[in-house]
């Protein structure tokens, strides 16, 4: 099958099997910063935007980006940096694998919840596993990056 | 692994339906969260993208929502969260995170009748009503109950009223399945215990909600009472979240809780 999407802000055509998944498409296409963690929907490390809202690209049928546009953390890449900055600042960054999906939801939050609470950060972020930080650096990171208490 | 032959987007409902139908192993995609976990063959996959069933609509008298609403909607929908001291998004902001939600759609969770559903428990508290394309209107009671033919939810409708209704969960961290649900309502008095994850789809404890509902003044042991009652005629059963023992003692501790924050409400 053949899907248009719009990818980073670039038209792309891809040839799709009908029950490819989104991830594995990302990754064919060279976009190797779309992890594939669980595969259960649990971790977030997949974590891309279709249309901007953060959404697990190892769940979502490829076929189901037709005509829509899909966001990795290549298409946002100076708002990931400046982000990252104040991750690795914190000592937030170990092994880095979950950075990517992790660093998207963040910077989804960003442009949905205005000035959140520490309760609706973590509510937010509920669905990014990480096992290497025990998350309080990330909060503090975000925190600092949000400019929020 | 599952495996999807053609997939298809149509125009109308009525070609979605008859496509359904060419075939057993035809599929209607939900938000398909769960697809990769099976091991499903669907011949022809079909998506119901192109038909508007993204929607929440408040009425005068309801709110319906579209099949592909998706539980991020539940949770973010102002009119949601205004009715029914906001159990709708109560019951679905636990479940797993954000992207996840983004995915989930209302109709599959509904139509699929899952038995770790929050949202199913927290919709049988209302007075809700289940719209199948073929089969019409029916109480999601009765939808529930009975078996149906392979069919199209296009929607649910809740009814709106000045119905108090109180969601609680127990799980063994935030974002997992629940080990069991409960939502209690009431409305003039009629009070609707409902239980879920049993790990059994969600069910009304009728003689418990009835005994309830009878009596003019409710007391500390009147709540005690209902409670137990809920936990003693549902049935229970065990899986690795844990086992029929304790779903039953901890329903009585939910329902017990759920009936008290109702009764702060009034």
């Amino acid at each position: 099958m053949q899907i248009e999407t719009i990818l980073n802000n670039q038209r792309v055509t891809w040839q799709i099997a009908p029950d490819e998944m989104l991830a594995d498409t990302l990754r064919a296409y060279g976009l190797l910063s779309v992890k594939q963690g669980c595969d259960t929907s649990c971790c977030g490390l997949c974590t891309v935007w279709i249309d901007g809202k953060p959404t697990l690209s190892c769940s979502t049928l490829a076929y189901r980006v037709k005509g829509k546009e899909v966001t990795t953390i290549e298409g946002v890449q100076s708002e990931a940096a400046e982000f990252a900055r104040v991750l690795v600042a914190e000592g937030a960054e170990q092994c880095g694998f979950c950075s990517p999906g992790f660093i998207m939801t963040v910077l989804a939050m960003k442009h949905e919840l205005k000035n959140p609470t520490e309760e609706e950060i973590i509510h937010y972020l509920t669905g990014n596993l990480c096992r290497c930080t025990g998350y309080l650096g990330q909060l503090r990171a975000i925190k600092k990056y949000l400019g929020v208490d | 692994m599952f495996t999807i032959d053609h997939l298809v987007q149509p125009q109308t409902i009525e070609e979605a339906y008859q496509i359904l139908n060419e075939h057993t192993s035809n599929t209607i995609l939900g938000g398909c969260a769960y697809l990769r976990l099976g091991s499903k063959k669907i011949r022809t996959a079909i998506d119901l993208a192109n038909l508007h069933l993204d929607y929440i609509q408040e009425h005068p008298a309801t709110i319906e929502i579209g099949a592909m609403a998706t539980f991020r909607d539940l949770e973010t929908h102002p009119a949601l969260k205004n009715h029914f001291n906001g159990i709708i998004p109560h019951s679905v902001s636990s479940i797993i995170g954000v992207q996840f939600r983004n995915i989930v759609t209302v109709g599959a969770t509904v139509y699929s009748k899952y038995g770790f559903s929050d949202l199913l428990t927290a919709l049988l508290a209302l007075d809700t009503e289940v719209k199948l394309h073929q089969g019409g209107s029916m109480t999601l009671a009765d939808f529930l109950k009975k078996p149906y033919p392979k069919d199209i939810l296009t929607a649910i409708s809740i009814q709106k009223n000045n119905c108090k209704a109180i969601y609680q969960d127990l799980r063994n961290s935030k974002s997992d399945f629940p080990i069991l649900n409960t939502a209690v309502s009431c409305l003039d008095n009629q009070w609707r215990i409902v239980v879920g994850a049993r790990p059994l789809k969600a069910e009304i404890a009728s003689k418990a909600s009835r005994e309830l509902s009878d009596k003019a003044v409710i007391r500390a042991e009147d709540v005690k009472n209902a409670a137990r009652g809920a936990a003693e005629e549902l049935s229970f059963g065990t899986n690795l979240r844990g086992t029929a023992a304790y779903r039953r003692a901890m329903c009585s501790i939910l329902v017990s809780r759920a009936i008290t924050e109702v009764l702060a409400c009034r």
